[in-house]
């Protein structure tokens, strides 16, 4: 572990900010590129887990630290009823399996009825789990969340997760560094999810492929810790396993006096030492893209992928407008899935459900922008189910004391209970096939929301003003 | 783990683009608590109707590729999710070599930790892979070497060295980290005075 330095030592080579943590938690180099990093937080949920703690036992290995865990269910609770028997059987197995694993070792466990439950990537951040330049993991993609306050944050598959849970540490090959600026300034109307989707059709799914991408800018620095969660989840998106911001006084005062957070008498040498975590100035990118972001306008996806995105004011694209005969093909797969015809205005798509909630878009800032759009209107009639599910029961009741529950409620929407739901769709919360959802979530894939069902990603304000119009409408004008 | 060194056999072509993990295994076929019973629910939306019939002569179940033990894929292959399930299925289903132009990082390494081999090559490469394996022609992939060879044709391949010894070995990478226990320790206890609010 390098000595940490509040100052730039001159004569050293600049670093980035991945460069800096990665140094920072080097265990061991191991080969060209290779090293053993060291992982200080792990996130634990019910679906990528139970195989994990079964491999332990069969090896008969401990938990190296269990300080560093937090467990929690979100991927398959019910956000509706849940004092009645749950009648997923291989759910309740699992959500059985998770308490029973963190109660024999002894691990922070948040049970469902609790009001700290939530989507770990929702919880992390709220308990102040989530801290700069540490670096964290969890079975789930959707991990490079935390990188909004500079930790090197990424989802690992389930041996990783094993392989942690015993070693703290992870054998990993150290990524290449890549920036995203976003200059100028966001316009009315548009959020952290629009950039983000701007930004990935920009690159394409695989264009952070073996990268971490750092986000910078005037644009980022605006945008509050919430947008810069929406931003840094959906890097997973544009295929880096991890995103990164720059930790800043907003980063510090959100953390300030939350349950994990350092206590008084840490605090100040842990903001000195978070404030010396920013890449160095001079530091060499293996990749830069710049993106003004006065341009961005509200996004919406048209196909199967996240790259598959357009303004608010464009058209499906036609399939033969594509460069490479293998994307031609995949266009043309995908408005055959997504029942669209190539030049049809994307405001003339209707939509039949409505979900606000997932790890990008469930956060209190994304229930107030929901909100704000939705207050004294009605939901559309053709809209059959419109949902809004908070990102953690925190969430849940800060929201319901500022009138946000009613302001839905009354506008035809359902306010559910806190949980990953719709985006993927594993518990009761699913579309039908064939149907259109305006959804907040990070993935339009095949079947992701239920067999057949179309999903366009959108920002919470794009949702919200879908479902009271029962088509697509851009939200400025709205 | 299985040890890796050298395979020959038929190949199923599936060389779609962008095939994310929610492809490979949907979201609700991931509620099993074991490390089996994927590959009935995988590629569920390219090998079965919508009424759950299976698609006759789909490239996973027909019988043209039977028994093959490797798969020619698109490009960013296994994009998504970081479910394990994913390598799960296509292990369970037989597959021990995915050759593609890319693959997404967290697949990548998932793949390594259950003794599949993910080869990287060039697109026009892995367009001349998939003509030969859908005229049922045998292709060889040698870990040790580094090399895909068909009929008269050879490619080279890039495998990261550390990723190479652990899947020729099939080593259990858990044990294999636990010898460095003393270098963890000592990573410990000078980060616990560093950074001691990361420790409770």
């Amino acid at each position: 572990m390098a000595d940490i330095k509040t100052e730039a030592t001159p004569k050293t080579m600049p670093k980035t900010m991945y460069d800096k943590i990665w140094d920072f938690h080097l265990v061991e180099q191991r080969g060209e590129g290779v090293g053993l990093v060291y992982i200080d937080r792990h996130l634990v949920h019910e679906v990528t887990s139970p195989q994990a703690f079964d491999g332990l036992r069969a090896a008969d290995r401990e938990i190296r630290r269990i300080d560093s865990i937090i467990a929690v269910p979100d991927h398959n609770v019910p956000t509706k009823d849940r004092d009645l028997k749950n009648p997923d059987e291989m759910s309740v197995a699992q959500l059985e399996a998770l308490e029973a694993n963190s109660r024999e070792y002894g691990l922070d466990y948040i049970p469902m009825n609790d009001a700290r439950q939530g989507i770990v990537h929702v919880i992390g951040p709220e308990q102040g789990f989530t801290q700069p330049g540490v670096t964290m993991v969890c079975g789930d993609s959707h991990t490079s969340t935390h990188g909004a306050f500079g930790a090197l944050a990424f989802g690992i598959g389930t041996s990783e997760v094993e392989h942690v849970l015993a070693t703290q540490t992870l054998l990993l090959k150290k990524a290449k560094n890549m920036r995203v600026t976003v200059t100028g300034e966001l316009p009315l109307g548009c959020s952290a999810k629009d950039v983000a989707l701007a930004i990935i059709g920009n690159v394409g799914t695989a264009g952070g492929t073996g990268h971490v991408i750092e986000y910078a800018g005037p644009v980022i620095e605006n945008l509050t810790m919430e947008g810069r969660m929406t931003l840094c989840n959906m890097s997973i998106e544009a295929g880096a396993r991890a995103g990164l911001v720059a930790p800043d006084d907003k980063t510090f005062n959100y953390l300030k006096g939350r349950p994990y957070a350092p206590k008084a008498g840490q605090w100040d040498t842990a903001v000195a030492f978070w404030q010396s975590l920013c890449s160095d100035d001079g530091a060499k990118f293996d990749k830069e893209i710049t993106l003004n972001g006065s341009d961005i306008v509200p996004q919406v996806t048209w196909g199967t992928s996240p790259e598959d995105v357009v303004p608010v004011t464009g058209h499906v694209p036609a399939p033969d407008t594509f460069a490479e005969p293998s994307k031609q093909e995949g266009a043309q797969k995908a408005l055959e899935y997504m029942g669209l015809t190539a030049g049809q205005a994307i405001t003339d798509i209707q939509v039949d459900r409505v979900f606000v909630g997932s790890c990008t878009n469930s956060r209190i800032e994304d229930m107030r922008e929901a909100a704000a759009v939705i207050k004294g209107r009605k939901k559309a009639d053709t809209v059959k189910e419109a949902l809004i599910v908070p990102g953690s029961g925190l969430v849940k009741l800060q929201a319901e004391e500022e009138g946000l529950d009613r302001i839905f409620i009354d506008a035809g929407f359902e306010w559910r209970e806190p949980g990953c739901s719709m985006c993927l769709a594993m518990n009761a919360d699913k579309a039908g096939s064939g149907d259109h959802v305006a959804s907040t979530s990070n993935r339009n894939f095949v079947g992701r929301q239920g067999p057949g069902a179309r999903t366009h990603l959108v920002s919470p304000a794009m949702a919200a003003a879908a479902a009271i119009a029962g088509h697509f409408v851009d939200v400025r004008d709205f | 783990m299985e040890k890796f060194s050298r395979i020959t056999s038929i190949a199923v072509p599936f060389p779609r683009v962008n095939v994310d993990t929610d492809i490979i295994i949907p979201a609700k076929h991931l509620k099993s608590i074991k490390r089996s019973g994927f590959a009935a629910g995988a590629f569920e939306s390219v090998r079965y109707n919508a009424d759950g019939t299976l698609i006759e002569d789909n490239v996973f179940d027909g019988p043209k590729y039977k028994g093959a033990n490797i798969l020619i894929a698109g490009d960013n292959f296994g994009c998504g999710s970081s479910r394990e399930h994913a390598p799960w299925a296509i292990n369970e289903m037989g597959y021990r070599c995915i050759i593609a132009p890319s693959f997404a990082d967290i697949f990548a390494s998932n793949c390594i930790k259950n003794g599949i081999l993910t080869v990287s090559l060039p697109q026009e490469d892995v367009d001349a892979l998939v003509m030969a394996a859908e005229a049922g022609h045998p292709i060889t992939v040698d870990l040790e070497a580094q090399t895909v060879t068909c009929e008269n044709a050879l490619y080279k391949f890039d495998f990261n060295p550390t990723h190479k010894d652990m899947l020729m070995e099939g080593l259990d990478e858990i044990g294999q980290t636990l010898r460095s226990k003393a270098a963890i320790s000592d990573f410990e206890t000078k980060q616990k005075m560093m950074t001691p609010w990361l420790y409770r």
